[in-house]
Order: structure tokens, then sequence, then C-alpha cells
């Protein structure tokens, strides 16, 4: 797994010494984990979630929301009640 | 050289719910910006979020509906990637265990735009497959200023089903009449008010063309930013041309999205796709799957309503009407009800008068309607009167002219058929001593029609008719007066 690749993704920026650094931690703990690939799994379901445990749904029901002021608190920017950014350009 | 086209589709529709996905925020349209919002939507940490079980039916149903298998065991996946229109920089979407797969959306011929209704390829009840439904969390709605962007999370976290067919759409009007069909079955089912311009229902079409006869595909362009199924027809036929042009003229086709300009008539180049994005999918361990076998499949199959394409056939099983009228009866929930309700009310032979309902929608009431710039809902005729009405025709009370009268009336006013008959003094004539008289004047103030018809021209007995019911000032009763009238030519 190339390391400059995944924090690309995570857009984290790392100089040229991290992405050293953290290629060798990288691979060992992908290895370490990777010990896993030679279980026998065959006739064992994949299955997402350890408790089985399913179908947890809430009613369609409407419930209070944060004062438009709250949800706005967070926003270096605002107008009009919008979140203002720099441009995204498609 | 000849080419043809290959098409997909990708179609979101907002769910039709009171609240969001996976938290109580109210799921609503054209609100305040960011006065939908809570921790969970805006993506603070630590929330948990809990998907909505009405979306999920809803979801479940869509796929009963277009005939999809729904999976047992489905979850929710993570799809990550960074936009600002995403706060939590995933969207909580379904990956490989979606609750629908497989299904198909059957091309009815009335669901082609009227323009292309003859070409046979409307006649030919084409199913398009589709290979999944999913549930997935709508992102925010973004708008574009001069040099900033604005972000109103209202949207963000609300309802979203994904649609996706199987590259079966081979033209524009196959494109046209699949959203169509699509808007109606949703629309009807109360599962998403579908409307295009309102943006319930978005869709990205995946164009690709290739010589004719040709296995493999050509390299293909996804279009987007379409608002009306006309749009998407018009987009659609834009770019099977400027690909075949390009590929003509030498050219290659890049993988790329583009954006269609409706004002322009043009689709434009958006970005093109040099690597394929990598979203990571993981199941999202904040929710636990769902299995659909533990009653939601067996309930919602209980609540499935009739589709409009089971209507229409009903329509043409029943009451034997033709395709057209069954088709345009059937394509409305509302306008279906109004019919129904017309039939229960009028008496006489079900199929005679179902015809005679479907005539006065279709020919006069639409009309009326349209004229008049109303809706069904704003329409006077109570279905109680129009059912009276086509009764009294039917019962050879008033003849079907005097009866197009009564409902222009109907119509304006609001009133029973039998006060207009009685004020307008719209009595049909049916007693043989009278119909003879009128019968008798015809005949001699008609010689010629009448020699005519002992020669052997029928046709001459439909003016002789014709005299005679306006002689009658249009009272008599049509069938019995032609018959009176050839007792007595034959006498």
């Amino acid at each position: 797994m190339d390391v400059s690749y995944v924090a690309h993704l995570a857009r984290l920026a790392l100089s040229q010494d991290e992405i050293t650094r953290f290629q060798s931690q990288l691979s060992g703990v992908l290895e370490h984990v990777g010990q896993m690939q030679k279980l026998d799994v065959e006739g064992i379901e994949p299955t997402a979630h350890a408790s089985p445990v399913y179908n947890v749904f809430r009613e369609d029901v409407e419930l209070p929301s944060l004062p438009v002021e709250d949800a706005l608190k967070n926003a270096p920017q605002q107008a009009n009640n919008l979140i203002i950014m720099p441009k995204i350009v498609e | 050289m000849e080419y043809e086209a290959v098409i997909g589709l990708e179609v979101h529709v907002q769910v039709k719910t009171h609240s969001k996905m996976f938290c109580g925020c109210k799921n609503e349209f054209g609100a305040p910006p960011n006065t939908h919002t809570c921790p969970v939507c805006l993506g603070m940490p630590g929330v948990l979020p809990t998907p909505n079980l009405e979306a999920v039916k809803k979801t479940v149903l869509t796929g009963l509906m277009l005939g999809c298998e729904i999976n047992r065991i489905c979850k929710f996946d993570r799809k990550s990637y960074f936009y600002p229109d995403m706060p939590k920089n995933y969207q909580i979407s379904q990956y490989d265990q979606p609750l629908c797969l497989d299904g198909g959306v059957v091309l009815g011929k009335y669901a082609f735009p009227k323009d292309a209704q003859k070409d046979p390829i409307a006649s030919a009840k084409k199913n398009v497959r589709l290979i999944r439904i999913h549930l997935e969390e709508d992102v925010a709605k973004s708008f574009h200023f001069e040099t900033t962007s604005g972000i109103d999370f209202n949207r963000a976290g609300t309802p979203l089903m994904e649609i996706v067919t199987q590259a079966d759409i081979a033209s524009p009007e196959e494109a046209f009449a699949f959203l169509s069909t699509l808007q109606q079955t949703l629309s009807q089912a109360r599962i998403s008010d579908a409307d295009m311009e309102k943006g319930q229902l978005r869709c990205d079409c995946n164009i690709s063309v290739r010589p004719k006869g040709q296995l493999e595909f050509g390299t293909k362009c996804e279009i987007k930013n379409m608002n009306s199924i006309s749009g998407v027809r018009r987009a659609v036929a834009y770019e099977i041309t400027r690909q075949i042009q390009t590929i003509s003229n030498g050219g290659k086709i890049s993988q790329e999205t583009r954006r269609w300009d409706d004002a322009a008539g043009q689709t434009y180049l958006m970005r093109t796709k040099e690597q394929a994005h990598d979203y990571r999918y993981f199941p999202d361990p904040d929710l636990m799957p769902m299995r659909t076998d533990l009653g939601l499949v067996e309930s919602m199959k209980q609540q499935m309503p009739e589709t409009p394409s089971m209507r229409e056939e009903r329509y043409m099983r029943d009451y034997a009407l033709n395709d057209y009228d069954a088709s345009v009866l059937s394509s409305d929930i509302d306008l279906s009800h109004y019919f129904e309700g017309v039939l229960n009310a009028a008496q006489g032979d079900r199929q005679k008068v179902a015809k005679a309902i479907a005539n006065f929608i279709i020919n006069d009431l639409l009309g009326l309607l349209g004229g008049a710039d109303q809706t069904l809902a704003d329409c006077k005729i109570m279905p109680e009167h129009f059912g009276g009405l086509v009764s009294c025709v039917d019962a050879g009370k008033i003849s079907s002219k005097q009866a197009k009268e009564v409902f222009v009336e109907m119509f304006a006013t609001g009133k029973e058929p039998s006060t207009i008959i009685q004020e307008k003094g719209m009595v049909q004539i049916s007693d043989e001593g009278a119909l003879e008289s009128f019968a008798k004047q015809a005949i001699e103030a008609n010689p010629k029609s009448v020699d005519d018809y002992r020669a052997g021209k029928m046709a001459a007995l439909n003016a002789l008719k014709g005299q005679a019911i306006k002689l009658s000032k249009g009272k008599a009763n049509p069938q019995l007066i032609g018959e009176v009238l050839e007792k007595l030519l034959n006498a």
C-alpha cells in the first residue's frame, strides 16, 4: 500500500521523511492484519457486525432541529443563513 | 457507417417522508436555508444515525412494484470522498447488499412522446431491466456566486433512492418513456412526488455509441443536469449526434462527464475521468444490518398498490376500453379515481357506460380543464352527477349530442344534470306516435333522399334521419327515429 496515495485520499500533506517513516509502519500494520488471510473461512457467511442484531429503525417522526444560529456557529463565514466557502469549481 | 446508441440511466429519487433518513429533522423542500439541521445531519463527531423505517419500506415497495428481488440481508456502507456538500466526508449509501436487485420497467406505447407513438418500437412493450435499487442519504444543496459558494444543509441526510438500469435503452424516446413510466409509478404510489423540476427525480445518463452490430461498447460519457423528462430526451439526442459526428470525423470519445445546457441545447465538458474514484466502501459500523424477511417484505406485499400498467390492463380487460383510453385514464391516480367514481355512480351496461365516460373525460373534460386552467381538484362536476348524466344517455332519456351540451353546463355551474335537462327542456322523444310524425314530415320534404334510399343508397337513410331529428329540434331518439323511418320507407 502506497502511503502517499493513502495520504492523498485523506488530504494529508506528508513530508518526504514522513512518507518513508510511515511507509514501513503502514506495511507492518498491514502485514500484522494480513495474518487473517491465512484463516480458513470456507462456509462462513460474511458479516458486517459482530452481534446478530438486525432492523434497528426509528419511526418516521419529525423532531426539533437546531436553531439556525447554532447550526451556523462553526461556519467561518456566512451570509443569508448559508455557509459561505471558496467557490466550488466543477 | 450506421451507428447505434447504448444508454443506461442512474435515477435518484427523493423519498417522501416526514423526517430525514437518519435523524428527526424535517424533510421539506423550500424552507429557509439551514433551518432543518441537527448534529446528525451536520456530521458532528460522536452522533448516532438511526435509519427511518418509512424510507426503507418505501424502497422495498418500489422494488416490489418494479418486479425486483428484495435482498434478504441488507446493510448500509460508507462511501468516502471529499466534497463541501457532504459534512461527514462520507455518504451513507449501500454498496454490495442493496435493498433491491434486478426487476424492470416495461415501456408502454403512451409513455413515449406523442410524436414517437407511431414508431413500431413504441408498441414493442420493451422491458428496460434494472440492476439495483439502493437507499442512501442526499447531500446538501450548493449555490454558486461570483467568487464564493453557499451551502444549505436542509437537504443533507434526506432519504434518496438510487435506481440503476442496465444499458438497455437505445434511443432518446425510450429514455423519455422509461422516466415517464417511473415517474407515474412512484408518484401514484406516493413514494415520491418525483418532479424533475423540483429535483425530486434526478437523472444521470450514460451514453455511448458503436457501429451497428458491434458487440463491444464504445467509450461512454455521463450527462448531468437535466431538469425535465423532455430535457433528458433532448440531451440524449444531442449527445448521440455529437458522439457519432466526432467518430465519423476521425475523432475519439474520451470518458468524461458533461453538463446539459437546456437553453443552449448543448452538452459541455465538466470533467474528464482520468482516474477511477476510490470510494473505500466499508460497512457503516453505526448502523446494524437489515433483514427484510422478518415481515417487512410480507407487509409491503399486502400494501402494494396497483401500478398504472396494472390498472391499464384491468381497464382493458374489465371494461373493454381500447389501449389509448385505458392508458390515459390510468396515467394519473386522481383521474383514475375520478373515472372509477363516475363509473360506480352510473347505471347501465358496464362496458358501454365505461366507454361513454372515457369519451366524456378524454374528449371533453380534459379539454375543458385545460381551457379553464384548472386541475381535476377544481372540477365542479361531482362523480355522482357525471354518472347520472351517462345513465340518462344510456337509458335513452337524452341524446348524446344533448348530453355534451349538458356536460359543458355542468362543468361551468356544477349543477345536477336533471336540473339542466329540465331547464333546457331537453327531453328526448321516444314516443312512437310523435316520432312517426317527424319521420313522415322528413319523408315528404325530401323525395330525392327517399328515391335514393329505395334505389339502394343506405346513406340516404342518414340524411332523412338527420332531417327528422332537426324537425324534432334535436329531441328525437336517434336510434328509434331510424327504426321508424325504415319501417315507413319499407312499408
